[in-house]
């Protein structure tokens, strides 16, 4: 399969990659499944302001999960939780220029998203 | 390392390239000046110069497997041969029952054939190989009925490279009056084919998985007990009435003499692939959660298949870019599916996923080996240290026992 320069590049150089030591101002979402070929594990720190100031990803996956966990990282990156839940599937697609195939890597990654800034709400609640 | 060609080809059992012995063969076919004549031509030399050479080639073909060369028709490939063995098999002694007994771990060529023959009416039982991809004889025995007309089982299987116990089946189906088929794409130059020795009806050869041309293969057909077959291609009557189609004079030379140097070269090119698998097996085997599949005993010497952990099979390949390797990820296929074969020998999806096959072949040297357990080392190290399941594992969480949200 032919991939694009951006998804070589994130695949080769992944931006972020590691663990945030866990506490109340960290959210961790993990989506996906192993008998399905990928997990991604994202995690967003946020600031007392709302503002994501860190995220950092682990993914088990093809190099389309690996690039679309790798480019959320950083497109969250100071953003608010709002803005951030706002990063759809299909503006990740379209950065990595993903085939029609590779389009639920990017799915899994908008779920991503989610499911962290939805762990980082249960625990402020 | 200096001389490395890269990327390296370790995928012999997708397909070999032609040994420049057999092109030089092949390209004395083509020309005017050459044996391009239609071999069925009766009433010139071009024609007589092209049967010649033909015979000699089948000649070639049915010394390789201890055939007689009356037994030998040439196909398109292995999946012609299949599909004409099992379907022409199963039309012809259709009044003496309509069951047919194969393995869930077979080629295409044959699952598709039996899908197609199930389709007409016909009953297949597909049985599951056991753990190390070999079949259980008393599960054959088991699933076998008054109706069943035809067995067919793969000699050398294409993912794992396990070699079946042709000769005990072979003597089972014998006993039983059922028509036994072997699918020996994978195994021509591997393993010793003895036919007067083996109870085998039909098997089914290539050329390109032996350092031959694509798109040449054959059918062997047995006189003694006769064998009959309906023929699957119409027209005008060559090969006996099974085949017809004008025959392709370079490719059946090519295959003829590709069979030839198989034969002659066999015992020490095995020997040398073995010492290359041994050394590829041994520089990746004491890395953690390292799994080979399929039997390693009864195995052919160039075929390692095998599945790290925790790392993706997809991912893996890309990182091993320098490497012509198949996968049996899901990713790597247009399926979602990970490799039936795997599933098959009930490996679960994580470990289907991410296996890796490496074949050796002819060309391979132990430079390119020790290169390519360079490369995978690392790439599994670095792919690890992306993988959330990796750490898990390394926390000592069991898998099985998280909630997945699957998708
Ligand atoms: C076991 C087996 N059977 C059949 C085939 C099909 O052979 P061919 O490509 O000659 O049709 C292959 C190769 O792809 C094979 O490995």
């Amino acid at each position: 399969m032919a991939y694009s320069e951006k998804v070589l590049d994130h695949y080769e150089n992944p931006r972020n990659v590691g663990v945030l030591e866990d506490d109340d101002s960290v959210g961790t979402g993990m989506v996906g499944a192993p008998a399905c070929g990928d997990v991604m594990k994202l995690q967003i720190k946020v600031s007392n302001e709302g503002i994501i100031e860190d995220a950092k990803f682990k993914t088990y996956g093809c190099g389309s999960a690996i690039a679309s966990s790798s480019l959320v990282t950083e497109w969250v990156k100071g953003k608010s939780l709002d803005e951030a839940a706002e990063i759809k599937n299909t503006h990740i697609a379209e950065e990595l220029a993903l085939p029609p195939v590779k389009i639920h890597c990017s799915v899994l990654a908008e779920d991503a998203i989610a499911a962290a800034i939805d762990n980082y709400r249960s625990k402020k609640q | 390392m200096s001389d490395i060609k890269l990327p390296i080809y370790l995928d012999y059992s997708a397909t070999t390239p032609i040994d420049p012995r057999v092109a030089a063969k092949m390209s004395e076919c083509l020309t005017i000046e050459g044996t391009f004549g239609n071999p069925a031509s009766r009433s010139h030399e071009f024609g007589w110069v092209a049967e010649e050479a033909v015979d000699l080639a089948r000649q070639q073909v049915a010394d390789l497997v201890n055939a007689d060369p009356r037994e030998i028709v040439w196909t398109s490939g292995a999946t012609e041969a299949d599909n004409l063995a099992i379907k022409g098999a199963a039309h012809f002694y259709k009044k003496k029952g309509n069951h047919i007994i194969t393995m869930k771990t077979e080629h295409k060529a044959v699952l598709d054939t039996c899908r197609q023959l199930e389709r007409e009416g016909f009953e297949v039982t597909y049985l599951d190989p056991q753990e190390n991809g070999l079949l259980d004889l008393e599960k054959l025995k088991a699933a076998t009925t008054d109706q069943t007309v035809v067995i067919s089982v793969m000699h050398v299987n294409n993912e794992i490279g396990v070699i079946q116990d042709i000769e005990a089946i072979g003597e089972f189906a014998r006993e039983q009056g059922i028509i036994f088929h072997v699918d020996a794409a994978q195994s021509t130059g591997k393993v010793e084919i003895d036919l007067q020795h083996l109870k085998v009806d039909l098997m089914s050869f290539c050329a390109h998985k032996t350092y031959g041309p694509k798109g040449i293969g054959a059918l062997y057909v047995r006189r003694k007990p006769r064998v009959r077959l309906e023929a699957q291609m119409h027209g005008g009557g060559h090969e006996r009435g099974m085949r017809s189609g004008t025959l392709a004079t370079h490719q059946i030379v090519g295959m003829g003499e590709a069979f030839r140097l198989a034969k002659e070269e066999m015992a020490t090119e095995n020997e040398r692939i073995r010492m290359l698998r041994d050394r590829l097996y041994n520089g990746l085997n004491d890395m953690e959660e390292v799994y080979v599949n399929g039997d390693l005993e009864h195995r052919i010497a160039g075929n390692l298949n095998i599945s790290f952990n925790f790392v993706e099979g997809e991912s893996l390949i890309m990182a091993l870019r320098d490497l012509a390797v198949s996968s049996g990820s899901a990713c790597t296929s247009a399926s979602l599916e990970p490799s039936y074969v795997l599933r098959a020998l009930g490996r679960n999806d994580e470990l289907a996923h991410s296996s890796i096959r490496f074949t050796i072949g002819r060309f391979t040297t132990v430079e390119e080996i020790d290169y390519a357990i360079g490369l995978v080392r690392s790439a599994v190290e670095k792919l690890r240290d992306l993988s959330p399941l990796w750490d898990m594992y390394k926390a000592g969480i069991d898998l099985n026992s998280v909630e997945w949200v699957a998708h």
